[in-house]
């Protein structure tokens, strides 16, 4: 059994949580006790006559009481063909960041589109955020099926609409479902009201969807999170560089650099949970050991010699901003990118998009909250990535304060 | 992001890489051991992350002094047969040096107390990370909560002032005073913790396993253990029954539910089939209010 993860975008407005609500509540996912307590709680709220399903995924007293969504909710669920993880985001425009964050490690977006309304500016905005984060799947529910009489006309509509606007995206992969999450028409069970729609309802939509691989598979990437060096007598010499295979494959006798020192050397042993293999995949937390006594630490990357990332002291990249306080020209700041982290300045600002058209606009070098922009930084070290679209992990990073320590910008390297 | 393997590898690989973070990041962190069944998956992952190096945390537990019997015979072997540094302190003592009121009532709760014992012993050793057993499948407000969360000096969560967290980066940069709770399972379920114990053969405190007990049944149909802490009334209904313990937490305030579960094949078989949350099976103290998990934890609980 394998894992998808994906995240949801839309408004409350859309029947977001109500979709999320419904899908877990159909597939027999939620607990007799929480029901019991939603039952009450929807008759305190008084939003509907029945289960008031987004209060599933509200957590928060202040979500409950403004009746929004404002921070992701993780909610888990499994049927005997996959297990799911979904991010459930807040479609406000002001809460951009926590899209951004709730998507990041998502392989599919569920967008949302009320089919009174069509698509609208969130919808044109979840989609760039989608494209920006190299989400490999998008599926565009059409929700509230049943306000437009159950229309093919309008459904077809809307599907061209869409894939109009999102030509210039070049998101890969995009499905539509016609659905009513309240009603759970497609969501569950196949809708009899919408004879017209031959795919699959939502549910089935999501278990048996091929997850793609991203192009990460072909580069081998690792980056040291720490070194095992137990000093015992019996271990004396033992210096193993733990972390995990971020992409790629690592096999005993390969050649290696060590990055940024440049450093060529071969691997000499792999041990995964103390056992030596010969290969490493994907994902395995492994540790390391490297026939040359060089000089490693954590945030250094072992690559192999004959694919090297760029390592580099300038990089451009695509950030959302995501502090409260706006950015301030020549403001330190710490890179941090997986487990390596650095010194840096954002020392100019390119141009920034438009959440809406994804056109470039002029940048007037200002950067606040949800902004999103093209920027070119510096770094006291130099940093080994690749582009963000050939590989998430080593073309992904984070901006910290230095002062407040808060994560302030997320970004992805073009 | 791969689909190749088994999502229980998925996860394990995700714990194992949050567990080193930690090591990487921190001075002087540590792991909270309570002896239940999701701290025990958290040892033995870290046993993957880290062997054949030691620990680079001592396990540290805070003593309600109304834990199960079991759990701390487990907790002390276990720290012995790994020869791992185990610190334990107890609500008894913080009761006593700072003249708190102990948990009244028919099923005197300490629950709320251990947080005063928890904030200091973080204080004693200057501990600038927490590593928890907690999962987001557990309550509401859990869902939230960061993998790396933040807290105040006064251990305090701000659910609207979290960080963002992005793809596999964890920002542990903290101010001195202030310290971060680590949730290395956040993405499992009670489900998976099962099936993942299963899988590793990890060894459970006995009373995981159904055992015949004398409890009270409780006016909401509760079953809860009776022993030296609970009051007992003439009126209260002793029944004797065949449980176990779906969590491990204090006597006083953790029900068991009914089960004819011997092995770990049969509490996922039960599981499976269980129609009620764990928490909401087995917790007296969330039932309380709907968002008494969100207003603990933003008073420094875990």
């Amino acid at each position: 059994m394998d894992l998808l993860r994906f995240f949801t975008a839309g408004n409350v407005d859309d029947g977001k949580s109500t979709l999320i609500g419904r899908l877990l509540y159909d597939s027999n996912s939620i607990s007799t006790d929480i029901i019991e307590t939603l039952t009450r709680q929807s008759k305190t709220t008084g939003v509907n006559t029945e289960i008031d399903l987004a209060l599933l995924t509200d957590g928060l007293r202040a979500e409950r009481e403004q009746g929004i969504t404002i921070d992701v909710a993780y909610k888990y669920f499994s049927t005997e063909k996959r297990k799911f993880i979904i991010a459930d985001t807040p479609g406000h425009i002001q809460y951009t960041r926590n899209m951004f964050t709730g998507a990041s490690n998502a392989n599919l977006a569920i967008i949302l589109v009320d089919a009174r309304n069509g698509i609208t500016d969130q919808t044109k905005r979840h989609s760039i955020i989608s494209a920006i984060l190299g989400i490999p799947h998008i599926l565009v529910c059409i929700n509230k099926m049943d306000l437009v009489n159950y229309s093919e006309e309008a459904y077809k509509q809307i599907e061209k609409d869409y894939l109009t606007f999102a030509q210039q995206l070049h998101l890969k992969d995009i499905s539509f479902i016609p659905a009513i999450a309240l009603a759970g028409d497609n969501v569950v069970t196949q809708s009899d009201k919408m004879p017209w729609y031959k795919g699959k309802p939502l549910l089935e939509f999501l278990e048996t969807i091929e997850i793609a691989e991203t192009k990460q598979t072909e580069l081998s990437r690792f980056q040291v999170q720490y070194v095992i060096r137990p000093q015992t007598d019996e271990l004396h010499d033992y210096r193993g560089f733990a972390g995990r295979v971020v992409s790629g494959t690592y096999q005993k006798g390969q050649k290696v650099t060590v990055l940024p020192s440049c450093i060529e050397t071969t691997i000499d042993k792999i041990e995964v949970n103390q056992q030596e293999v010969n290969i490493a995949e994907t994902n395995t937390p492994v540790v390391l050991h490297l026939k040359d006594d060089v000089d490693i630490s954590r945030g250094n990357s072992i690559v192999p010699t004959e694919h090297l990332p760029r390592t580099e002291k300038e990089i451009t990249a695509t950030i959302c901003w995501m502090d409260n306080a706006a950015y301030i020209p020549g403001q330190k700041i710490l890179l941090q990118q997986n487990s390596f982290r650095t010194k840096a300045l954002v020392k100019e600002v390119i141009s920034k998009v438009d959440i809406h058209s994804f056109k470039a606009l002029e940048s007037d070098g200002a950067m606040k909250l949800n902004d999103i922009c093209k920027v070119l930084i510096k770094t006291a070290e130099p940093v080994s990535f690749d582009s963000y679209s050939d590989n998430r992990n080593s073309g992904s990073f984070i901006l910290i304060n230095e002062n407040t320590n808060n994560t302030i910008a997320a970004g992805t390297i073009d | 992001m791969s689909n190749k393997k088994d999502y229980l590898d998925e996860l394990e690989a995700e714990a194992i890489y949050i567990l080193r973070e930690v090591a990487g990041q921190f001075d002087r962190p540590a792991l909270l051991f309570s002896g239940g069944k999701d701290s025990i998956c958290l040892v033995h992952l870290a046993l993957k992350a880290f062997r054949p190096g030691k620990f680079p945390f001592p396990l540290v537990h805070v003593d309600t002094g109304h834990n199960f019997e079991e759990a701390i015979v487990y907790r002390d072997n276990l720290a012995k047969k790994l020869d791992e540094k185990l610190i334990v302190r107890y609500v008894a003592d913080t009761i006593k040096a700072k003249k708190l009121q102990d948990g009244k009532g028919k099923f005197p709760s300490r629950n709320g107390l251990q947080t005063y014992t928890l904030l200091d012993v973080i204080e004693e050793f200057e501990f600038d990370a927490c590593i928890g057993g907690a999962r987001r499948d557990e309550e509401k407000a859990r869902a939230k909560e960061r993998i790396f969360s933040v807290r105040d000096e006064f251990g305090q969560w701000d659910p609207k002032m979290q960080r963002p967290e992005l793809w596999n980066i964890y920002n542990g940069k903290i101010n001195k005073g202030e310290n971060v709770r680590v949730f290395p399972i956040s993405n499992w379920t009670e489900l998976d913790v099962w099936n993942y114990i299963k899988r590793e053969n990890i060894e459970l405190p006995s009373i995981y396993f159904t055992h015949e007990r004398e409890c009270i049944l409780t006016e909401n149909g509760q079953l809860m253990n009776t022993n030296e802490f609970v009051t007992i009334d003439e009126k209260d209904i002793i029944v004797k029954k065949k449980v176990r313990y779906r969590t491990v937490g204090d006597m006083t305030c953790t029900a068991a539910v009914e089960s004819e579960a011997y092995t770990v094949d049969d509490i996922i078989k039960e599981l499976k089939e269980a129609k009620i949350s764990e928490r909401g099976a087995t917790r007296m103290d969330d039932r309380v209010s709907e968002a008494a998990m969100e207003d603990r934890k933003k008073g420094g609980y875990f």
